[in-house]
């Protein structure tokens, strides 16, 4: 039973991506990857539950490991995988057709939305691996699979701007990704030298059950290797150059996944490396390196903000300041710290999700990514323009949405473990931020559309969202303003997760 | 070990060997300019790289590594380096690159980097005073000399020959430091590896189609 629940997350995206590959992309099909991303979420509601009544279980000779960590990622993974799997008909009927005229016939254009019916659901399978993985060296190689299946899929435009961001995209990551190769290496070396055997000599519990036995010196390069190398794929400075342009660049429900889900799975690891850090360097290394990583990306994310006119490159460099406010409580560090970021990294992915996969509507709908063309959607699409809003009060923290709770823990964690100074910074940042990214979303959204000849000249745009379309993202932002009021169901999953990373 | 019998020297040499052409072949693929001749070259480093888990896979009578040997030489000295001349043989037109810095520049760089390495790889050579640890330094040298090819070369095709530098720099220090991963993750790596330089050829071809070439200045669209 356990190795089941352990290998269906796996299987059934593969599943999904292999009756892609056989059928096509057709109407009867279409909906497949869905059926594979809610496979995966039940999988990992009942492995939530596993892992919380009866701890963590590992199959395959401890390849694949369920802690409570990986059980919450997954719930993610489910979650996010099945919103942007739903959007995903619409966004390709609303810009695939467009896009087949202009490059391919309609043969390229099948062959064009199978490859990505195929990509996304083997991008999800990839991702449940390096969740579910026991070891670092299956986890590096599930995290460069995501790079691998993703570059297409940010390329799926076929323009010049497309494959721009998916050229830097690969080199980038797969750059930053064989950093953190170099460092696991090096902690194979150590571990070896140690006595561990070839097998747990990469195992998460077995090196920090042995972390007194490895070589200080060796582990501190090999520490600040992989969290330099994990974070690149979480977006992180120095390493974050591709995060705007392939977040602006993928369709939409592809960004949602990056955004909400990829980033996330990138950062666990950092997480999980930064757990093994600790036990043998003590806090102070991991830490210093994690401000340096968690300031400087908000910094540049912050100052970034404020010039943007490109409202995808926007949400990209939103999810860079979210990312680094997380990277900061993870440097803080302390059981509520980590329990605060856990909150964070699921309501900003189901926040963020919903406004990637509402741009993409708003793409359709207006022809144009810059901010300064799209005005007073308010008036002329309210429903678009009120699910978009949302997601926005919700990514800026408002209450009741969880951001607003969990910033607020941060704030408190941050100050209660000494680093007053450090987190002042942050939140200042976050403020800087906030003040840009509002002051973007009032332009596009609010306004009086009778006086504008941009918007006069366009011609009508098709009407209001379908219910079909608009309950799953309606539902998504209730859920993030349920766990802000209650942290209900998650709570003390992620109190029991927070110890996975805990000092 | 106190004693160290004859043969055991003789590897030692022979490693040496080894690794001083996988670094001299890093160091002139530095120095020229034309993509093909950087792929032979590429060849080159793998078969040495091959070299050397054949002659450690001996010392420490580790016959795993034979095996992983033959693979690493096939994937490295053959595979890898066959599917970029191909893509470089498409379009004469993307064989000379124009690097950001000068030979001698580049050259200064690197000599300046070879010590560097030697530096920070002292912890690990502390590890395990063998002479396989000696030579570890030598696949640092490596990886940030394809580092410092990926950040000085605007030709896609000489990115990825940086990209396979770096990648058999650290394959060299699996070897070096702690006689390669686990199999299954070396297969794992070894697999992903190969991936990556077919989707960065197909986007190569892709690139030359939509741009004309495969310059990487003409990639200046997206910015802030």
């Amino acid at each position: 039973m356990t190795a089941l629940m352990l290998l269906v997350p796996l299987a059934a995206p593969l599943l999904a991506a292999l009756v892609y590959a056989v059928f096509g992309w057709r109407r009867a099909t279409a909906h497949a990857g869905t059926a594979g991303a809610a496979l995966v979420l039940a999988d990992a509601i009942a492995l939530a539950v596993r892992v919380m009544r009866r701890g963590s279980a590992e199959i395959l000779g401890g390849w694949l490991r369920a802690d409570p960590l990986a059980a919450f990622m997954l719930l993610g993974i489910g979650t996010i995988g099945l919103l942007a799997c739903a959007a995903s008909p619409a966004y390709l009927a609303a810009h695939g057709n467009a896009h087949d005229g202009q490059r391919q016939g309609a043969r390229e254009g099948a062959g064009a939305t199978r490859r990505y019916g195929m990509l996304v659901s083997g991008f999800l399978a990839a991702m449940a691996t390096a969740v579910l993985a026991g070891n670092l060296g299956l986890a590096w190689i599930a995290i460069e699979a995501t790079t691998i299946v993703t570059a297409f899929l940010v390329g799926h435009a076929g323009t010049r701007q497309a494959l721009e961001a998916a050229w830097k995209y690969t080199v980038i990551c797969s750059v930053g990704i064989a950093l953190a190769l170099l460092g696991i290496i090096v902690l194979y070396a150590a571990a070896r030298h140690a006595g561990l055997g070839e097998s747990s000599a990469l195992e998460y519990t077995a090196l920090i059950n042995h972390a007194r036995t490895l070589d200080p010196a060796v582990t501190r390069m090999a520490v600040a290797l992989m969290i330099l190398g994990f974070g690149a794929k979480a977006g992180l400075v120095p390493l974050h150059a591709w995060l705007p342009d392939a977040h602006s660049q993928a369709p939409a429900p592809v960004s949602a996944l990056m955004s909400g889900v990829l980033l996330p799975v990138a950062f666990s690891q950092v997480l999980r490396v930064t757990a093994i850090g600790n036990a043998v360097l003590g806090t102070g290394f991991t830490r210093t390196l994690l401000l340096i990583m968690g300031l400087g990306s908000l910094a540049l994310a912050a100052l970034l903000l404020i010039a943007q006119r490109d409202y995808k490159r926007m949400l990209a460099y939103s999810t860079m300041e979210h990312m680094g406010l997380i990277t900061v409580g993870a440097a803080i560090g302390t059981r509520l710290a980590l329990a605060a970021i856990l909150l964070h990294i699921a309501g900003h992915g189901l926040a963020k999700a919903v406004a990637f996969i509402t741009s993409g509507h708003i793409l359709s709908a207006e022809g144009t990514t810059r901010i300064d063309q799209v005005k007073a959607l308010g008036a002329r699409q309210p429903v678009l323009a009120g699910i978009f809003g949302c997601a926005l009060l919700a990514l800026l923290g408002f209450p009741p949405f969880s951001l607003f709770a969990s910033e607020l823990a941060l704030a408190r964690s941050g100050f209660a473990a000494h680093l007053g100074w450090p987190t002042a910074a942050a939140f200042a940042l976050v403020l800087l931020a906030f003040a840009a990214l509002a002051a973007h979303a009032a332009r596009m959204l609010l306004g009086d559309p009778d006086h504008d000849p941009v918007v006069d000249a366009r011609p009508a745009a098709p009407g209001v969202l379908g219910l079909i379309t608009r309950t799953p993202l309606i539902t998504a932002l209730v859920a993030v303003a349920v766990l802000g009021i209650t942290a209900w169901p998650i709570s003390s999953l992620i109190n029991t997760a927070a110890q996975t990373g805990h000092r | 070990m106190t004693t160290m019998s004859t043969p055991a020297n003789g590897a030692s040499e022979l490693l040496d060997l080894a690794a001083g052409v996988f670094l001299l072949a890093a160091v002139a693929i530095l120095w020229l300019r034309d993509v093909a001749a950087q792929t032979r070259l590429l060849a080159v480093q793998g078969s040495a790289l091959a070299a050397m888990a054949v002659v450690l896979g001996a010392e420490q009578a580790h016959p795993e590594l034979y095996a992983v040997a033959a693979g690493v030489g096939l994937l490295r000295a053959v595979v890898l380096p066959a599917l970029l001349r191909r893509a470089v043989n498409a379009r004469a037109a993307d064989r000379e690159t124009r690097p950001l810095l000068n030979v001698g520049a580049s050259l200064l760089t690197a000599a300046a980097l070879v010590l560097l390495a030697y530096a920070v790889a002292q912890p690990l050579v502390r590890l395990e005073a063998t002479a396989a640890a000696r030579a570890l330094s030598v696949g640092l040298s490596v990886v940030l000399i394809g580092l410092l090819v990926l950040v000085t070369r605007r030709n896609a095709l000489a990115q990825v020959v940086g990209f396979l530098l770096l990648d058999n720099g650290i394959t060299a220090i699996a070897f070096l430091a702690a006689a390669g991963v686990p199999l299954l993750v070396e297969l794992g790596v070894s697999f992903d590896l190969l991936l990556v330089v077919l989707v960065l050829r197909v986007l190569t071809t892709r690139m030359r189609a939509v741009f004309g070439s495969a310059d990487l200045d003409d990639l200046r669209e997206l910015r802030d």
